[in-house]
């Protein structure tokens, strides 16, 4: 009896603990919004990325469709050239759909937010999206402004 | 069980003890200890407090190795077995604690049966029955849901002693059996031990330093005392011809060969020291 | 000045041979555990007394630091404007740190010391020498199903104490402070990554449980056999464990999240 009472306890402990786990993985992280089977990817190139980081969302009109997958240096056309993971779903974007790098607040961090052409024709898995727009820097901004300011002078 | 206690009128010895050295921390326990245990006899190991009694018994179950020096049971060196060979020689010894040692979290019935669980296959109603059997020779058949904290001292021996000769040792070896226990207890227990030794066809090893116990059941007695066995023979002989020593200690003398006084320098000097300061 | 350095060498010496003592004892428990698959009952009854009666005290300490966690985000987000981000700064932080430090300090607490001084008492009161001359191997019959027990209940504890102290930063931030459920949520889930942040929390309290559960079963197989030495056995389970957890912990952030 007080052996059975243990054994129901210990039960009820593991699966208090792995419920636990459970939580972690489905409620708390992202691991329920990502099956990497459940994608398709797009490389695009950008002069500049800012700070731009793996996993960063990627959206269209604010939805999320996607994230970055991968961040790399392109020794050909000295250029950014960042992977794109799209949701299968999301099949439809045209061809000549344009990426941007925008900031999500003043400090945020930053994602990739998709504006679709008017191609028929549709992005697939290794398509590369032609055209982008790169991250604002600040001190180009800044920079650029005080160019306007000195030549209305 | 009783593998043979003589051989040709000649008695064969279960345990031989030889040259052993031992020490702890730094300090000699044995110094060139030999002593031999006969088969089926019941054998005291007297001596003072703290000279390694329990050493000795620790170093006969295999439990602490000695420097030098052999100590074979039945003929087989226990410090050169596997740990396989020492672990099936154990099964055939049983040990007595001085404290019972019975594991506090399982009843009475449980820890007699705890061998058997743990080293037979018998089926429960066996089990049940065996450990019924060594409980009723202990008188304690009636006792078996109780549990450790429950019991008295001298029951709680007694309960030990019924799992010390659960798998049919050809051994026993009891830690100081008489200590912290009332007369009456200590009549059970010295009746037990003399009874199971003929009734199961043990060989026991007393270790103690209740003399009188000691003397009215042992068949030999070895008295140790700084490092080695300074005295040993049968009861009788031992009362006859003991040294000074030994007589001290069989008669319970407060002073002797061993001094009352902690070695220390003369009273005298000590004391106008402290009037000089 | 030469006995000062004396009592230094024999103090160093005393510890090189604890710490090999130690190492010794894991490999021998380590050898044991196989022998544990034939006999999971003895496990079982172990992670009662490791997991079972340590839930509430995980789940009520959880609950609290979830609580003081929403409370303090808020306050600091607050001023940023940045509240919708109080999930993930919950979140992160227990599962990365909080999680697996704060339960391993509990455990040491709650399970480690009752393990070091069951062990010890056992010790104290002959029942492993008894065993011992009952042909019953102590470190596999005592030692090994503790070890395992705790090892196997840590990192439970810890996603319990994490999942309780999430609901328990929700409850305050946006049951208490109003900060928009669905923003504490979806920002939660897309800035918690389940490999880096969750599985690397996990891994933490994996290796937390083995050296927490070594220490506790050590200290009180190594423990001088009198009640004095099994008191002493025990506040050092806690003291040991607390500094091999929070040191470890450096070391494995430093792995995990330091980019080295």
């Amino acid at each position: 009896m007080a052996e059975r009472k243990i054994e129901i306890l210990v039960g009820v402990f593991v699966a208090l603990g792995l419920g636990a786990l459970f939580v972690l993985a489905m409620q708390v992280s992202n691991l329920s919004q990502l099956r990497d089977t459940g994608t398709y990817r797009v490389t695009a190139y950008f002069d500049n990325i800012g700070g731009l980081k793996v996993r960063a969302p990627v959206t269209a009109s604010g939805v999320r469709v996607g994230r970055v997958a991968e961040i790399g240096y392109d020794s050909k056309t000295y250029r950014a050239r960042v992977v794109l993971a799209l949701g299968r779903e999301y099949d439809f974007f045209p061809v000549d759909t344009s990426a941007s790098i925008y900031t999500a607040g003043l400090l945020g961090e930053q994602y990739i937010a998709l504006d679709p052409g008017a191609e028929e024709e549709t992005l697939k898995d290794g398509s590369v999206i032609e055209y982008t727009q790169s991250a604002m820097i600040l001190e180009q901004l800044i920079g650029r402004f005080l160019v306007e300011l000195t030549s209305k002078k | 069980m009783n593998d043979g206690s003589s051989m040709g009128g000649r008695t064969v010895a279960r345990v031989e003890v030889r040259d052993v050295h031992f020490s702890r921390a730094g300090r000699p326990i044995f110094r060139g200890l030999d002593l031999d245990v006969p088969a089926g006899s019941v054998t005291g190991i007297l001596g003072p407090s703290g000279t390694g009694k329990t050493t000795l018994l620790n170093l006969i179950g295999g439990r602490l190795r000695p420097a030098r020096g052999t100590v074979r049971v039945d003929g087989q060196d226990v410090h050169r077995l596997s740990r396989g060979g020492l672990y099936a020689l154990r099964k055939r010894m049983g040990m007595l604690f001085q404290s019972g040692a019975l594991l506090t979290d399982l009843n009475v019935f449980d820890n007699v049966a705890f061998p058997l669980r743990e080293h037979t296959r018998l089926p429960e109603a066996l089990i049940r029955d065996v450990v019924l059997i060594k409980l009723e020779m202990v008188g304690l058949r009636g006792a078996r849901d109780l549990m450790p904290a429950e019991l008295s001292g001298g029951m709680a021996r007694r309960v030990a002693l019924a799992r010390a000769i659960v798998l049919d040792p050809v051994m026993v070896m009891y830690d100081e059996p008489f200590t912290g226990l009332d007369p009456i207890t200590k009549a059970v227990i010295v009746q037990l031990i003399r009874k199971l030794n003929q009734a199961l066809g043990l060989t026991s090893i007393v270790v103690s330093h209740d003399v009188a116990e000691t003397f009215s059941i042992a068949d030999y007695i070895h008295v140790i005392a700084e490092g080695g066995v300074i005295a040993s023979g049968t009861p009788d002989a031992l009362r006859e011809t003991g040294s000074a020593w030994v007589r001290q200690f069989i008669q319970g003398l407060p002073d002797g060969p061993v001094p009352f006084h902690y070695p220390a320098r003369p009273y005298y000097e000590e004391l106008l020291e402290g009037q000089g300061a | 000045m030469i006995g000062w350095l004396q009592l230094l060498g024999r103090w160093s010496l005393g510890r090189v041979a604890r710490l090999g003592r130690g190492h010794l004892f894991l490999v021998r428990t380590l050898a044991s555990l196989p022998h544990l698959v034939l006999r999971p009952r003895l496990v079982i009854r172990e992670l009662f007394s490791v997991g079972v009666l340590s839930l509430l005290i995980i789940v009520v300490s959880g609950g609290f630091v979830g609580f003081v966690l929403g409370l303090q985000g808020y306050v600091t987000l607050v001023r940023f404007g940045a509240e919708e981000s109080l999930g993930v700064v919950v979140a992160l932080s227990l599962v990365r740190e909080l999680g697996p430090v704060v339960s391993a300090l509990l455990f040491a607490g709650r399970a480690g010391s009752a393990l070091t001084a069951e062990i010890g008492l056992m010790k104290s009161t002959e029942q492993l020498a008894g065993l011992e001359m009952m042909a019953v191997d102590p470190i596999e019959r005592v030692v090994a199903p503790r070890f395992l027990a705790g090892f196997l209940a840590m990192p439970l504890l810890a996603a319990l104490f994490s999942a309780v102290g999430v609901w328990g930063g929700y409850f305050v931030g946006s049951g208490l402070l109003g900060v928009d459920s669905g923003a504490f949520w979806s920002q939660m889930q897309s800035q918690v990554d389940f490999h880096d942040d969750v599985v690397n929390g996990i891994i933490k309290s994996v290796v937390f449980g083995f050296v927490a559960s070594w220490i506790a079963v050590f200290e009180g197989y190594d423990a001088v056999p009198t009640s004095e030495g099994v008191g002493r056995a025990t506040t050092r389970t806690v003291v040991n464990t607390a500094l091999a957890v929070l040191g470890l912990d450096f070391i494995l952030t430093a792995l995990m999240f330091g980019n080295f």
